[in-house]
């Protein structure tokens, strides 16, 4: 059964990884969904988060074939329920449309989401949250032909789990490097 | 430490630190810095390395196979940028999927012109990335020492592979202090696996209860140095081995136990019994689509224990009941250690009349003939004989792969070079050049068809200047006969452009200072075998081979395994 699998990709600060990582999904024909790149609170780790739908037996092969990569430490995939995620949006909107219709605001109120900025021009909006409450805001105001422009981020997250697989890891290699 | 030298002179120490001695190679313009250094190390009384000039890129890559084949050292080769790199990535790619250690260092443009552009640039890393188990660009003669000693480290170690070194040319003249690095862990990176005490108790109890037990024997046996270890562990349970193409000589084709090859053109009773058997030991192996059939149908009344040092193996074909992810150096006495005393002599027996009659429709007719054109059974046969298993055995690709894995001899260990995962043709000329340096005291039996042998014919200026004592042996067949055999058994016999018009190649030999001879007549075959052998340096021995004779046995693609056929039904 196909399912949405968040994974968390660890690697070494050295260029070239990204392309290395999504050469395995394009080989495995499997489509990313969201990818988020940053830095990790490990210093010189970088910390990949990539969503996609599919079969956990193809996610254990993802995760066995990004792991094999010389430069990846760790690769581990989760479900929704192992995980708090959050997406970020960004809406920009016309602010003649917010000052003539009231239903802008209560809108962009009842979703729980920020505006950043207003000006005689346009109107800033953020929201934070998961897929669904950002496209559900999207929707919403898009129905109302006032969106102009409109930025999603991929997925970012941390895991449920009482240790830190990471530092594990990291541990138990320095340990055997002096062993 | 070396003060103040160039880069260039650093990798000749950071090669020699790593226990370098043969190079293969072709120079040009950004890896001029690192040919001028050689010239001091390849001759006089500070001569390290023994550098031989290939003709081809792609020759220097499939000789730097060869060599690591058989002598189980890194095999090496340095070529220039752009054209010169990208001919090497079809040696790379082959490296890869048959898991053989090379590194190959490109020159590259300088770090300034990097981007630009700029003459024979081209992004290396990029191309070699998805090809090589790792890929990484020098940008600094600082970097040299830490970066060749780690592609050495990833190229031998864990599952071997190939590693891309891109050379900047800026790297490889400015000037360093020079100490020699000894990289033997990347924290990234665990080659070996920590054995793991309850799969090892979990896949004995699997092979103490088995009553059909069945080993698949891979290159991983031989890669890990553990054919002492397989030899141990099958006695004890008495358990029969199949091996693959790739592991033909990681046991003796003389062991009782063993009972022949895997796969697509491999034996019959083999192939049938996987079928059959209950518990499925593959080791050291990856279920190759070449060895399995239809996964649909493959080995499926069989528990399977899967014995990998590579993780990514494990389910990735066949689903594994237990695996042991370890090096099978450690994991096949650990596993022996628990595994009972058994006696499988029934089962192994129920092998026999499979044989048999594989034996008497197949292998007599191909090797025994009595009429008719010259087979290359019978060619493979003869020369087998006459070296009494004691050569390398080197492949190209197509029919006369398939004909000579399957008749050659496998006494020894380290005895096979051939192109299993990529099927390249033109590998076997440059592969034979490099086994006869990584075995200089074993003769090196070469064995091409007709089209492949152009395909790196170039390298026969190598063999002749190296004098390299390549016995090459052409089954010419004036066919592209691995095509031609599929059109006539899938396509209608609609032969399209697999007739191939042949050059004269005794000239051609001529023209090299060859050593020549044709047989036509099977009369003369063992003469001529014999002249061959004797004859000192490289030969090549020219056999005309009947046009239109097919590999049997064969599962047709995709085709269950047990649907492997003893004949062509479908006569022509
Ligand atoms: C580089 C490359 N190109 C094409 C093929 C496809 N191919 C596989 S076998 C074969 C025929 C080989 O002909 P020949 O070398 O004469 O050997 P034969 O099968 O006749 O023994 C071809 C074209 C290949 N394996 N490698
Ligand atoms: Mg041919």
């Amino acid at each position: 059964m196909e399912k949405l699998y968040t994974l968390l990709v660890y690697s070494e600060n050295i260029a070239g990884i990204l392309n290395q990582v999504t050469a395995v999904f394009t080989r495995r024909q499997v489509n990313i969904e969201s990818l988020n790149v940053s830095a990790s609170s490990t210093p010189g780790v970088h910390k990949y988060t990539i969503t996609c739908y599919c079969t956990e037996e193809m996610v254990k092969m993802l995760k066995a074939q990004i792991e094999k990569r010389i430069d990846v430490l760790q690769a581990r995939y989760y479900t929704d329920d192992e995980i708090f995620l959050q997406e970020t949006s960004l809406l920009k909107i016309s602010a003649p449309a917010v000052m003539e219709n009231p239903e802008v605001c209560r809108i962009v109120r009842h979703h729980g989401a920020r505006i950043v900025e207003v000006n005689p021009t346009y109107a800033a909006i953020e929201k934070t949250g998961t897929t669904e409450d950002i496209l559900s805001l999207y929707e919403a105001l898009n129905s109302l032909g006032v969106v102009r422009q409109f930025a999603r981020s991929g997925r970012i997250c941390i895991t449920r789990g009482t240790r830190e697989q990471l530092d594990d890891y990291l541990a138990e290699r320095e340990k055997e490097k002096h062993g | 430490m070396k003060q103040n030298i160039t880069g260039s002179e650093a990798l000749m120490l950071a090669l020699q630190a790593e226990g370098v001695k043969t190079i293969f190679g072709y120079p040009g313009g950004t890896i001029m810095p690192v040919y001028d250094a050689l010239y001091d190390y390849t001759r006089g009384d500070n001569k390290v390395f023994n550098h031989i000039l290939v003709r081809h890129e792609q020759g220097a890559t499939h000789a730097a196979e060869g060599f690591a084949r058989v002598s189980g050292e890194v095999g090496v080769a340095i070529v220039t940028s752009g054209p010169g790199a990208t001919n090497t990535l079809t040696g790379v790619a082959d490296a890869m999927i048959d898991s053989t250690p090379i590194v190959v260092i490109a020159g590259q443009v300088p770090v300034s012109a990097l981007g630009t552009d700029a003459f024979q640039e081209v992004d290396l890393v990029g191309l070699a990335q998805p090809i090589s188990k790792w890929s990484y660009q020098i940008r600094r003669a600082e970097d040299i020492a830490g970066a060749v000693s780690r592609a050495f480290y990833i190229a031998r170690s864990g599952r071997p592979g190939p590693v891309v070194l891109d050379f900047t040319k800026n790297a490889q003249t400015e000037r360093v202090d020079f100490k020699a690095e000894k990289v033997d862990f990347v924290r990234s990176y665990v080659p070996y696996p920590k054995l793991d005490a309850a799969s090892v108790r979990a896949a004995a109890d699997l092979i103490n209860s088995a009553q059909r037990p069945l080993a698949l024997v891979g290159q991983g046996v031989e890669l890990g140095g553990a054919q002492d270890e397989l030899m141990a562990f099958l006695e004890k349970a008495d358990i029969p081995a199949g091996r693959t193409m790739l592991g033909l000589s990681a046991l003796p084709s003389t062991h009782p136990l063993n009972v022949g090859m895997l796969g697509m053109h491999g034996n019959y009773a083999v192939n049938l019994k996987e079928q059959e058997c209950d518990v499925l030991i593959a080791i050291g192996m990856r279920f190759s689509d070449r060895v399995t059939g239809s996964l649909k149908t493959y080995a499926k009344q069989a528990k399977v224990i899967h014995l990998d040092i590579d993780r990514s193996e494990i389910n990735k074909n066949v689903k594994a009941d237990v695996a042991v992810v370890a090096d099978c150096k450690e994991s096949l006495p650990a596993l022996t250690a628990l595994i009972n005393k058994a006696d499988h002599s029934a089962w192994r027996e129920s092998f026999k009349p499979l044989d048999e009659k594989e034996r008497i429709m197949v292998i007599e007719p191909a090797i025994h003939p009595s009429e008719g054109p010259l087979l290359m059974g019978e060619v493979v046969n003869a020369v087998a004989e006459a070296t009494q298993g004691d050569a390398v055995l080197v492949t190209d690709v197509g029919q006369n792969q398939l004909f000579a894995t399957r008749y050659f001899r496998y006494p020894k260990r380290r005895s096979l070079c051939t192109s299993g995962g990529l099927g390249t043709m033109g590998y076997g000329m440059p592969a034979a050049i490099g086994a006869t340096f990584g075995a200089p005291d074993r003769t090196v039996c070469c064995f091409m068809g007709d089209g492949g042998f152009q395909m790196c014919i170039e390298e026969l200026g190598t063999i002749m200047e190296q004098q390299a004592p390549v016995k090459m042996i052409l089954m010419n067949n004036n066919y592209l006969g691995n095509v031609r055999q599929w059109q006539d058994m899938f396509w209608q016999r609609r032969k399209s452009f697999t007739r191939m018009m042949n050059p004269c190649y005794e000239l051609i030999a001529k023209g090299y200072g060859i050593s020549y001879d044709i047989v036509t007549d099977r009369i003369d075959l063992p003469a001529a075998i014999e002249r061959m052998l004797v004859t000192k340096g490289p030969y090549l021995l020219e056999c005309a081979i009947l046009e239109d004779d097919d590999v049997l046995p064969m599962t047709p693609p995709g085709k269950s395994i047990d649907e492997m056929q003893l004949e062509i039904k479908n006569d022509k």
